[in-house]
């Protein structure tokens, strides 16, 4: 037993250096330079054996002589025995005892046990552990990341966040601590006792309880809905009769009383078929009303009313009618009325005297009802009108040929000038059709040779024409009756001419009327055309414009518009031989013809051209209908406003001069309008990407006049709402729905840096990136 | 005779109350509706106009302090009552409503260096430059009582500055560390450090109640986290912070008010950039307040003006300035989000309105859509010029105006420095650095 406990307590001790030792003995500066103190060791060994060479052996002890690093703190310098100090010479002398077997297997577990990491120096301590809170604290965080976003993306925001309940306490319990001291409070108290008011939950008087039991809820909304309709039943057909006793019209009144008296009569006789005795009731009522009249004669022409009236009838159409109404009025009353078994005749009967109370109109409609189609109706009535429709037109002619035969007189000047304006007219044409042609240079000389024959052609035709006026001014002279029945049938076709005076293929009708002109077949229908051509122009303001630019381009004998086009006039110099100026234009002729040849297909100046007149056409300012529809007169679907306000509103404005327009091989382009410029957003705006898209958002219009409340109120509603008076909390993790950070993560911890060491340095790192 | 009348429905115009408007039946066919576009943006400008011509911001100020004004509290729980520090040790209870003083105490010798208030609202904590944390109770001693502080700790150091937990019975306070307190105690329960410096102010997140932030005067922001008892990171800016705020929306959001005359608004999970460069001011940011809504916030500065910034924009959408407002120290926006209290130098508190032209007190329905409706026309049309023109004219003082002439002047010269210089070296030589990043000089882990 002591031998043991003797190996137990070395054992233990062994132990202890060890744990003690162990770390002491390698520290990482020591180990380093292990190597160093190897070789100092050995050549210090090796100045041992030289000197012990000299035969006196003895061995060195040990000792101290001086400070050095080497010195073990236990005094166990491994120098002697040669090499490191190891467990396994400790246990020599264990070795020899059987007895301690135990002993030595624990220590070689001990043995291999791994030597424990020097700790780390505290900043860095400090600042693993920085890094690792920084790392966890901000993946806490980035739970809020979804929903920062959606707060921001929100399309509102109504504060505060949460649904605050409104912490009501129970009357229990507010009546758990309070004691009713005054003498009013008391007095309170006792009538509430006396009603046996329960001061606990449920809180109603058995009174309150067998009412409700009495009538179920629902039962109770749907008596109070029903009294509800009746009462605004009742209102609504008191406000009608209100409104219906207030109008004035006495004709009104007087058809609704007919009416009245024919649902009567219907009655009566359903009443007759059904229940007779009733019947006979109501007969003896307009028996009453009859003797009434008789005796009262009302309705006679005794009255007051009647008595002017009758003065009046004489010269005053409704008098006498009103007259006559009341007489058949007085006379149906007086009428005694048929009894049941003369139906049929009384139903003759009364129609006719439906026939003779209402008024004329209504008469003839209804007759017209009686009829198979009520369309016909309508044309009936029209036919009835026509004849006085075309009573008008015999009517005005006579002063119409009445005016043509007075302005007669000044016919002949007009005449002259009509033909000259014919001739410009011509003129103008022909050299428009020269410019289409000019485009074309090889025909230049064809369609000059052609235009010629025209001009030629064009001045026998009028010389002619003039002669025509000549002779058909001799024949009206001699026969107006017949030029005005002549103009008289004239102007229906004559309408229809001006039309087509004004396509662009005048040439052809010109040409069709020079025709018609040397046919001379009927000399007078040339007559009233350019009288007609001067109103159509008047009529017509579009047209306006072209007499004086027609005129403007006779003017312009250099025209800058088609100064491309247009062959500059060789100047001809009689000094310079004909011939070689025949030569060169036959080269520049072949030449042209080649370049020609190559481009044929584009022709590089007329699409030029085409596309500046393109440009202009776009920039002039188009006619806007600024006419607002049911300003002034009438608006609505099929109903157009009048020619007057669309003439009045259809107005583009004139603008300035294109800079372009005296440039003709040049477009400059006048999209940009420097004057709205100002008002214009310069930059697109930061949260969007197109133009389109910005432009898209300011045409959609937010306000009420253009959508209904609902979508008003939607487009309108602001971002952010508070409640006024509300005390906005911070955002809870509880509002969102996630768990706030716990109670026991919150307690704070004190930490000890000594513990951590270099491998926990490598644990934490791990945490830190993961 | 067959008389034709005009039958009406009686449900499409009869009104169910008189108190109805009248019904009118519209027609919303848009030719009938043209012109459209200029006709709202006649109506937009026109609003425009309207809330220049009714932006009349000031309502009241609060005078009775007889020092400068320090440090300013809200109430948790109740919107009418603010507290305010003075610079001789003063403190004053005010009711907004009736705007008075109802509670004067003389707290400290010398400043009141921060006051904050517990979130129940029944008692609030002042820091002094007499090296004290007091805890007073919100209500006055009853009758007869003496005004006395329900605890008074005697610490070692000048107390910078304080700031309740938001949820719990902790509070910090800040001087020559960061010192986190239990209520019931008169030791901090942990101290944190990181560096040697006086640190001027400190702030609780109010979303993620664990997290601290700090300021001080060697130009860093520190934050902390106080389950772990560790600060977290540190950047360091130009120069130095005045106060931070976090953003009571976002937990992880905080602005920076600077001495170098900007705004900083932070993501704390990456402080190497700011997430927003707020520059309006033209002399220190002294103090930053957040709206509750999170949406924008106000600043006070040395400038003498206060200056209410969107978070997510770099230049302020209202200056508030008057003849006697001297150098704006404190500021706050009240829990209701509609005003916003400045105290200055020259004693006052001042209480503005946040929208300058919002009309106060109950709106009826048709003036809720008739401002909602010129909010949206004023959004829509805002790029215009004519109304932008408008809407972002200011008048300032003439110092204030000078100097930000001054100083677009001497921007714009270090603009074109920098741009020669670029344009001179070798390219790629000169590394270009954004806005954001110019200001940041470390992040410290």
């Amino acid at each position: 037993m002591n031998v043991n406990r003797v190996a137990e307590s070395l054992l233990a001790l062994s132990q202890q250096e060890e744990l003690v030792d162990l770390p002491k003995n390698c520290p990482l500066s020591e180990n380093e330079d292990e190597g160093d103190s190897d070789g100092e060791r050995k050549h210090q060994k090796l100045l041992e054996a030289i000197s012990s060479l000299d035969g006196k052996n003895r061995q060195k002890l040990a000792e101290r002589s001086e400070a050095s690093l080497k010195v073990s703190e236990f005094n166990v310098s491994s120098e002697g025995s040669g090499e490191k100090l190891v467990l396994a010479d400790l246990l020599e002398p264990v070795k020899t005892s059987s007895t301690l077997a135990t002993v030595k297997k624990q220590l070689n577990r001990v043995k291999s046990k791994k030597v424990v990491e020097l700790p780390l120096n505290k900043e860095k301590i400090e600042q693993i552990h920085r890094e690792v809170a920084f790392g966890k604290t901000s993946q806490v965080l980035s739970k809020w990341d979804p929903i920062v976003l959606k707060n921001q993306q929100a399309e509102q925001l109504a504060f505060p966040l949460g649904k605050e309940q409104p912490a009501i306490a129970a009357i229990e319990h507010a009546l758990s601590g309070w004691k009713a001291r005054t003498p009013l409070e008391q007095e309170i108290f006792n009538l509430l006792h006396k009603n046996k008011q329960p001061v606990t939950d449920p809180l109603l008087t058995p009174m309150e309880k067998a009412s409700l039991r009495a009538m179920s809820l629902e039962e109770a909304k749907m008596h109070r809905a029903e009294l509800q309709r009746a009462r605004a039943l009742q209102s609504y057909y008191e406000a009608k009769a209100r409104r219906e006793k207030k109008i004035k019209s006495k004709k009104y009144h007087k058809v609704m009383k007919k009416g009245k008296a024919r649902k009567a009569s219907k009655e009566l006789e359903q009443l007759q078929k059904v229940n007779p005795t009733v019947a006979l009731e109501e007969l003896e009522k307009f028996e009453n009303a009859r003797m009434m009249e008789r005796m009262s004669l009302k309705h006679q022409n005794s009255g007051k009313w009647a008595k002017s009236k009758a003065i009046m009838a004489k010269y005053d159409l409704e008098a006498r009618q009103a007259m006559q109404e009341q007489l058949a009025k007085n006379k149906e009353l007086t009428q005694k009325l048929q009894v049941a078994s003369e139906i049929e005749e009384e139903e003759g009967g009364t129609e006719e005297v439906e026939e003779l109370l209402v008024p004329h109109v209504v008469n003839e409609v209804q007759m017209n009802v009686d009829g198979p189609n009520p369309w016909m109706l309508r044309s009936c009535t029209s036919d009835t009108r026509e004849p006085a429709t075309q009573e008008d037109p015999e009517q005005l002619p006579e002063p119409a040929t009445h005016e043509v035969s007075e302005s007669e007189g000044e016919r002949p000047v007009a005449e002259e000038e009509i033909l000259l304006r014919d001739f410009e007219e011509r003129r103008s044409l022909r050299k428009r059709s020269e410019l289409n042609q000019d485009a074309e240079p090889a025909g230049i000389q064809e369609t000059k040779d052609s235009s010629s024959q025209e001009v030629l052609s064009e001045l026998r035709a009028l010389s002619q024409k003039l002669k025509e006026n000549h002779q058909s001014r001799k024949q009206k002279a001699s026969s107006e009756g017949t030029v005005s029945q002549v103009q008289r049938e004239e102007p229906a076709p004559e309408e229809e001419a001006p039309l087509l005076l004004q396509r662009p293929e005048r040439v052809q009708t010109l040409e069709e009327l020079e025709e018609l002109g040397k046919e001379d077949c009927f000399q007078n229908k040339e007559l009233p055309r350019p009288v007609l051509e001067g109103q159509q122009s008047e009529r017509t303001p579009n047209n306006r414009p072209d007499a004086p630019e027609e005129k403007k381009e006779k003017e312009q004998l250099i025209d800058v518009q088609n100064l491309l086009t247009t062959q500059s006039p060789s100047v001809r110099s009689l000094a310079v031989p004909t011939t070689i100026e025949e030569l060169e234009d036959e080269e520049e002729r072949d030449q042209r013809q080649m370049i020609k040849e190559a481009f044929a297909g584009d022709d590089v100046i007329r699409n030029f051209l085409k596309e500046k007149r393109e440009a202009v056409e776009a920039s002039k300012p188009k006619d806007v209908d600024l006419t607002l529809p049911g300003w002034g007169d009438w608006g609505g679907v099929g109903l157009k406003p009048s020619t007057k306000k669309r003439c009045q509103f259809l107005k583009a404005p004139e603008g300035p001069p294109r800079k372009d327009k005296n440039l003709p091989n040049v477009i400059i382009s006048e999209k940009r309008n420097i004057h709205a410029a100002a008002h214009q957003v310069q930059v697109l705006p930061y949260p969007f990407t197109h133009h389109r898209q910005f432009e898209r958002t300011i045409q959609t219009p937010v306000g009420s006049t253009w959508n209904t409340q609902r979508a008003f109120q939607k487009l309108t509603t602001p971002k952010v709402v508070t409640k006024p008076g509300h005390i906005i909390k911070p955002i809870k993790a509880e509002d969102v729905g996630y768990r706030s950070s716990s109670r026991s993560e919150l307690s704070v911890i004190q930490w000890n840096p000594k513990r951590i060491t270099t491998r926990h340095n490598k644990e934490l790192k791990k945490n830190s990136v993961g | 005779m067959k008389v034709k009348m005009l039958s009406w429905n009686p449900d499409n115009y009869v009104r169910e109350t008189k108190l109805d408007l009248q019904r009118v039946p519209r027609n919303y066919d848009p030719t009938l509706h043209p012109f459209e576009v200029p006709r709202e943006h006649v109506r937009a400008l026109n609003a425009t106009k309207l809330e220049r011509v009714f932006a009349k911001p000031f309502l009241a100020s609060l005078d009775g302090h007889r020092d400068g004004v320090n440090c300013l509290a809200k109430h948790p729980k109740n919107l009418a009552t603010v507290l305010s520090g003075a610079c001789n040790g003063e403190v004053r209870i005010w009711n907004l409503t009736q705007r008075n003083c109802i509670r004067t105490i003389q707290a400290h010798e010398g400043f009141v260096r921060g006051i904050c208030t517990r979130f129940c609202g029944n008692s609030f904590f002042t820091v002094g430059d007499d090296k004290t944390v007091k805890q007073w109770k919100m209500d006055g001693p009853g009758y007869g009582e003496e005004e006395e502080p329900l605890h008074t700790i005697l610490g070692k150091t000048v107390y910078t500055g304080i700031d309740h937990h938001w949820k719990e019975a902790v509070f910090a306070s800040c001087g020559q560390q960061v010192d986190i307190w239990d209520e019931q105690r008169t030791n901090p329960i942990c101290s944190m450090t990181w560096g040697f410096d006086s640190i001027s102010s400190v702030k609780f997140n109010p979303v993620e109640t664990f997290l601290l932030g700090s300021c001080a005067s060697d130009r860093n922001i520190v934050l902390y986290d106080m389950r772990q008892a560790t600060p977290l990171k540190k950047v360091i800016l130009d120069m130095r912070t005045n106060t931070i705020c976090w953003n009571p929306m976002e937990a992880f959001s905080f602005t920076a008010a600077n001495e170098d005359y900007n705004l900083y608004t932070f993501d704390m999970r990456a402080l190497d950039t700011p997430v927003m460069v707020h520059m309006d001011h033209v002399s220190a940011v002294l103090d930053v307040d957040y709206s509750p809504t999170g949406k924008e916030f106000v600043s006070a500065s040395f400038d003498k003006s206060i200056r209410i910034f969107p978070v997510d924009k770099s230049q302020s959408r209202e200056v508030y300035h008057t003849k006697r407002m001297q150098h704006v120290i404190r500021v706050k926006w009240t829990s209701n989000s509609k005003y916003i209290m400045c105290g200055s130098d020259e004693m006052n508190i001042r209480l503005w309105k946040a929208n300058a032209s919002e009309k106060l007190g109950v709106l009826t329905s048709r003036e809720k859509a008739a401002k909602d409706y010129n909010q949206k026309l004023k959004e829509k049309f805002q790029h215009y010029p004519h109304i932008k023109r408008i809407a972002r004219h200011r008048h300032l003082p003439k110092s204030i105006y000078s100097q930000i002439q001054e100083q677009r002047i001497m921007k714009e010269a270090r603009r074109r420095k920098e741009v020669n210089h670029i344009k001179h070296s070798k390219p790629g030589s000169v590394p270009i650095v954004s806005e954001k990043k110019k200001h940041i000089v470390a992040v410290v882990k």
